[in-house]
């Protein structure tokens, strides 16, 4: 089946189309990796219609829509996400989603990309690709780094203070963790994103009153 | 031939809006609303009010294809807000809208919020006529426009120069003890007050102010001090005559300003938007002062003043209509987009 892979949990956004037969390595047709940063709602679409025109392929001809759900800033990684629900919705299509940092780098490895606010998002592998650990959010020190590290090589190695390959989410990898669900699209669980916080919002206290005491 | 089927989006704030409209016939308006979630934080919360709109958007879509008895199939172009609003939540909204262009090859329009507050009107009142006043009043925004051409001139006249209309509507609620968001509580609490009982501060209205800005954080603030002396005295606070008379207070310097505008600028009819439309005092001393000031006033039903998906797709049957180019593909979201860019 032919399958369009996105994702947008990074600074870059990645969008793919690959030939997917169950239990074999996804044939990669066209590729598009774009260092847009906060801009994926401009980019995301245009980069799709790019991809599609580099196979020679058309949205009718789509058979599944992958998505990386994250962990990843919340606002980009939206972008990503609805952009897929939406598209598979409109052709009718299966959308599957799957965890970004799955489709970084493969076999024994750890995978850390930014959290912003200090943090890192990680995860680690076996070396059969099966997650052992995450994906989670925490501090460097909170991170179980088994290497080799892969990922947000900057941001990554400067937290951790050890080398972190620089190595992005690829369609290859999106469609090797989307495996499972595509061979059995009516069990895809919901293409919730892993935002692994909570929004930051706190309940107002005891209303201040605004006449302050030292007022005349 | 039909006239072309336009599929709206609004996610500007906290309300999921898909609609449809034919030309300027209302089809569907299928809305979902994360407001309760946001009640207990006294205010919408962006990264709240974001999540609910992915988690809503299909379902919403669905609803709105369902009730107007059509398929995406036949939709013909599709218009989404593009700002004003919040940045995190007006780009689920963009990007929906652009995912469903991109599959059904339809044209996208990004419209401005506020131009579509003023299009919801025509689904009920039909064409507007041009140019007219518009009056948009919520809790994100108090606006005066003048509206030559909705598809491409509007041009702002006036607006608040700190909070919302709505907003002091939701400050005062929240200092009488009354229910989050304001508007429909201290509504209700001001029929049995008496609006004359205080004399509250109009803002903006001296002989040297802005003719058309509005200014409502005094007025708040006058309100809770009020109320606070009140307290402090020990005696009880008449929480309906407090209501009624801060409503009082904003509606008469929103009608006020409104009407000069019409009749600084030689205009006929005035058309008011947004949540705080809604009000019922509002909409009556309007009805009164544009009626002795011979001005044909133009106010959708509650439910359309509000924020919904009709609106947009209202707004985008006009640019379809006008033959307004459609947005380029790579379409954002701008938090602070001025009135004048209708649609980009
Ligand atoms: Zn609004």
């Amino acid at each position: 089946m032919l399958v369009l892979a996105l994702d947008t949990a990074t600074p870059t956004l990645v969008v793919g189309l690959a030939r997917w037969t169950a239990g074999t390595d996804a044939e990669v047709l066209a590729e598009r990796a774009v260092a847009s940063g906060n801009r994926h709602a401009e980019l995301l679409t245009p980069t799709i219609r790019a991809v599609l025109a580099d196979a020679g392929v058309g949205m009718r001809d789509l058979d599944a829509v992958v998505t990386g759900l994250g962990p990843g800033p919340f606002t980009g990684l939206r972008v990503g996400v609805v952009t897929a629900a939406a598209l598979a919705d409109a052709r009718g299509l299966p959308a599957v989603g799957v965890c970004s940092l799955d489709a970084i780098g493969s076999g024994a490895r750890t995978g850390v990309t930014d959290a912003r606010r200090k943090e890192l998002y990680w995860a680690s592998y076996a070396a059969d690709g099966r997650r052992t650990a995450g994906p989670a959010v925490g501090r460097p020190a909170d991170v179980v780094a088994a290497p080799p590290l892969v990922g947000d090589a900057a941001v990554g190695s400067e937290r951790l203070g050890v080398p972190v390959a620089a190595v992005e989410v690829t369609t290859a990898g999106l469609l090797r963790a989307a495996g499972p669900q595509l061979a059995d699209p009516e069990g895809a669980g919901p293409l919730e994103p892993l935002y692994l916080r909570r929004p930051d919002a706190v309940p107002p206290a005891a209303r201040k009153p605004v006449s302050q005491p030292w007022h005349p | 031939m039909s006239k072309p089927l336009v599929l709206g989006f609004e996610t500007s704030c906290d309300e999921t809006g898909i609609g449809l409209v034919r030309g300027q016939t209302l089809l569907s308006d299928a809305l979902a609303t994360s407001m309760a979630e946001h009640e207990r934080f006294g205010g919408v919360v962006p990264e709240i009010a974001s999540r609910a709109h992915l988690e809503a958007m299909v379902p919403t879509v669905h609803r709105a294809l369902s009730d107007a008895g059509v398929s995406a199939a036949d939709v013909d172009a599709i218009a989404v807000t593009s700002g004003p609003g919040l940045t995190g939540a007006l780009l689920v909204g963009v990007a929906a809208a652009k995912a469903y262009a991109l599959a059904l090859d339809v044209p996208l329009y990004g419209v401005n919020h506020l131009a579509a507050h003023v299009a919801v009107d025509e689904l009920e009142h039909g064409r507007l006529a041009e140019p007219s006043v518009a009056m948009l009043v919520s809790g994100g925004h108090s606006s005066l426009l003048l509206v030559p051409d909705l598809a491409q001139d509007v041009q702002p006249l006036g607006q608040t120069i700190d909070d919302a209309a709505g907003e002091a509507f939701d400050k005062v609620a929240r200092v009488l003890g009354l229910p989050f968001p304001g508007g429909p509580p201290v509504d209700r609490a001001a029929r049995d007050g008496d609006p004359a009982s205080i004399a509250f501060p109009r803002g903006l209205t001296g002989p040297r102010d802005a003719p058309y800005d509005f200014s409502f954080s005094g007025l708040k603030t006058a309100v809770a001090r009020w109320v606070e002396a009140r307290e402090r005295s020990g005696e009880p606070v008449p929480v309906a005559d407090v209501a009624a008379a801060f409503q009082e207070a904003v509606v008469d310097v929103l009608t006020a300003k409104a009407v000069r505008a019409c009749r600084d600028h030689g205009v006929d009819h005035l058309v008011i938007g947004g949540g705080v439309a809604a009000n019922s005092r509002l909409r009556a001393l309007a009805a009164e002062r544009c009626a002795a000031a011979g001005i044909v006033l133009r106010t959708p039903s509650p439910r359309l003043c509000t924020d919904n998906g009709a609106m947009v797709a209202a707004l985008g049957s006009r640019l379809v209509e006008a033959g307004v180019a459609p947005s380029a593909v790579d379409l954002g979201a701008d938090s602070s987009v001025p009135i004048y860019v209708v649609s980009r």
